[in-house]
């Protein structure tokens, strides 16, 4: 299948020429190839009927009564620089023919031309219509993918999280991205701003749980030089930082009702005054906001105020915690052992089945920081070839619930040492306060084999 | 008599054997009667001095003008180099959807490119061209199939990878007045 035939529409050909010979020839030759034709005899209709239509190509004379080719051409390209124009001549001059694609035009082609060049030519430019296209529609979609690298998860609760950024991306609405603590919710409000329109601009974070009320205040809305004591110089607050771009306030559950008050207003005038200043400033900034706390939970009990979680919440992204994602912790922890191992310096590990199958068991109460924490530990303390389950911090929870019987405990707990030993046995045996003979025994008894 | 038959008027010399066995191909894809008639006119009146071709959209407008009332499609059957103002030669047109066509051997010889003749190849290339003309009128546009008969053909080369009949698509598209 060719690429004209993929295209679902019609290409659209308008034909310009004073002579009808033409024009009805060129029309019947088109129409049976399967193309939406439409005819102008002069410039001037020409140009009337590109202001109401849109064709894909038009193919001009170059020499016409009134307005002659080469001028129509300027101003069908001042009409639409991407139009499609193929001139047309019965007098072929070096001069013309560059002065026309100097100006713009596709192609230039002689009259009359054979028939295989008339189809050449249509196809040419019909491909080029459908290149443009395909690099439309790839933009787009390299367009939706842009800064998201750092956000692994090929899990479809991620995978609905990246859609959710994806579509939300492209608008101004105000976010609220929820979620427990360590998810990455930063990194969601970052892929929001870097594939929206202000990634240009910069994304301002305030981290609002760290600050007083009144610091938070002035991060915010910036002061004049004497406002209060220590305020020595006019200092811009984050609104006007973030001016264009997108302000990402983390932690908003903690803002007091003040600020809450104070923020709405903002969000409401677009406009504010610095503190101990009296000059309205207007900013034009996207709002997201993060929290892991239930703000509808918060409206309820009259903590956070309603006309604000209203005003905040057009769009609210959930970021899954870790343990309904549990398909992603080896992504993840490929991931981390990359990063940490380059900016260590150290040759890449890999991480043993067991110590992985672990922390596939593992809540992460802490969630995708806790997994990082434990991989860098791991990296640090590890033998610098593999991450075994001893490495981890959570080797030593491990209780199995299945054991009932002391022999099944027994056979557990020896692989358990065994293995936070790299199965080196005089060292287990040491430990498990038993002779090397006693502890081979029992790993023969118990079928105990080592994982490497 | 019925408005069912498609007729061919045949322009200078044609040989009778040559023309009947069009006219059958012709009956057999478009199951409708045919018949052959002669057209006697002045050919040079068509002749374009400065190209040395005859004008295609001015014989097109005379076959459509020997159309007879009771016939179906007319095809105006020629041996002559046709021209339009745009293209250096076409093999045929016809109007889209409309009563009449016109089809030249003229280029369908071997021998016009340096090869020896063959008569056979020539029936078949122009069955074919006689053919995807008529669909024309039958208001088919040209079909993406590379075996269709209403693929477009620029050389003489694509009318021979194609086949004498229209595909199943085309065949369903076909509008019968």
């Amino acid at each position: 299948m060719n690429k004209e035939e993929k295209m679902s529409r019609k290409i659209s050909i308008l034909i310009v020429d004073d002579e009808e010979s033409v024009r009805d020839s060129l029309n019947s030759w088109f129409t049976e190839d399967g193309y939406y034709v439409k005819c102008a005899e002069n410039a001037k209709r020409a140009l009337s009927i590109l202001e109401s239509e849109e064709f894909d190509i038009i193919l001009a004379d170059l020499k016409m009564p009134g307005m002659d080719g080469l001028e129509m051409l300027r101003r069908i390209k001042a009409l639409n620089k991407e139009s499609i124009v193929i001139m047309m001549t019965a007098f072929a001059t070096v001069d013309t023919a560059v002065k026309a694609l100097k100006d713009g035009a596709f192609d230039y082609v002689t009259k009359p031309f054979d028939p295989d060049d008339l189809s050449h030519l249509i196809r040419n430019a019909s491909k080029q219509i459908v290149l443009k296209e395909e690099n439309e529609n790839l933009k787009k979609k390299v367009f939706s993918l842009e800064n998201v690298d750092d956000i692994i998860g090929s899990s479809e609760s991620m995978q609905q999280v990246l859609k959710e950024v994806e579509s939300v991306a492209q608008s101004s609405s105000s976010v609220i991205i929820t979620g427990e603590s360590g998810t990455g919710k930063e990194l969601i409000a970052r892929a929001i701003h870097f594939n929206s329109p202000r990634k240009f601009y910069p994304l301002v974070s305030v981290h609002c749980g760290a600050l007083t009320e009144s610091l938070l205040e002035s991060e915010l809305f910036g002061h004049e030089k004497g406002a209060f004591t220590g305020a020595l110089y006019n200092r811009k607050g984050r609104f006007e930082m973030a001016d264009n771009g997108t302000l990402f306030l983390d932690e908003i559950a903690t803002i007091s009702g003040k600020m809450q008050v104070e923020l709405l207003r903002v969000l409401e005038t677009k406009s504010f005054m610095r503190v101990g200043g009296n000059k309205e400033i207007s900013s034009d900034f996207r709002l997201i906001c993060a929290t892991n706390r239930d703000l509808k939970m918060m409206v309820e009990k009259g903590e956070f105020r309603e006309d604000l979680y209203y005003r905040l919440n057009v769009v609210n992204i959930h970021v899954p915690p870790l343990r309904e994602r549990k398909d992603d912790i080896p992504l993840l922890a490929d991931y981390f052992i990359k990063k940490y191992c380059t900016s260590m310096n150290r040759p890449l590990v890999s991480i043993d089945a067991a110590a992985l199958k672990r922390m596939e068991e593992y809540a992460f109460p802490g969630n995708i920081r806790e997994l990082e924490n434990m991989i860098e530990r791991a990296i640090v303390i590890g033998n610098g070839r593999k991450i075994h389950l001893k490495d981890l911090p959570i080797a030593r929870e491990e209780i199995s619930s299945s054991v009932e019987s002391l022999n099944d405990l027994e056979k557990t707990f020896i692989r358990q040492i065994l293995n936070k030993y790299d199965w080196n046995i005089s060292r287990a045996a040491k430990a498990l306060q038993v002779d090397r003979v006693t502890l081979y025994n029992k790993i023969k008894k118990y079928g105990l084999k080592s994982p490497e | 008599m019925d408005q069912s038959h498609l007729t061919l008027i045949s322009f200078g010399y044609f040989e009778k054997d040559f023309l009947e066995k069009v006219a059958e191909a012709v009956m057999h894809e478009f199951n409708h009667p045919s018949r052959i008639r002669e057209g006697h006119i002045d050919l040079s009146e068509f002749f374009d001095a400065g190209r040395r071709q005859y004008n295609a959209n001015q014989l097109l407008h005379l076959v459509d003008s020997m159309s007879l009332p009771e016939c179906l499609k007319t095809i105006g059957l020629f041996n002559v180099d046709l021209f339009i103002p745009i293209l250096t030669y076409i093999f045929g047109q016809a109007a889209l959807g409309g009563k009449s066509g016109i089809a030249s051997l003229y280029r369908l010889n071997n021998e016009y490119y340096g090869m020896p003749a063959d008569k056979a190849l020539l029936l078949e290339r122009f069955k074919k061209e006689v053919i995807h003309e008529l669909g024309h009128t039958f208001g088919l546009i040209h079909c993406n199939s590379p075996v269709c008969v209403m693929r477009s053909s620029t050389y003489v080369e694509d009318i021979d990878q194609k086949e004498m009949h229209l595909c199943d698509r085309c065949r369903s598209q076909i509008k019968v007045i």
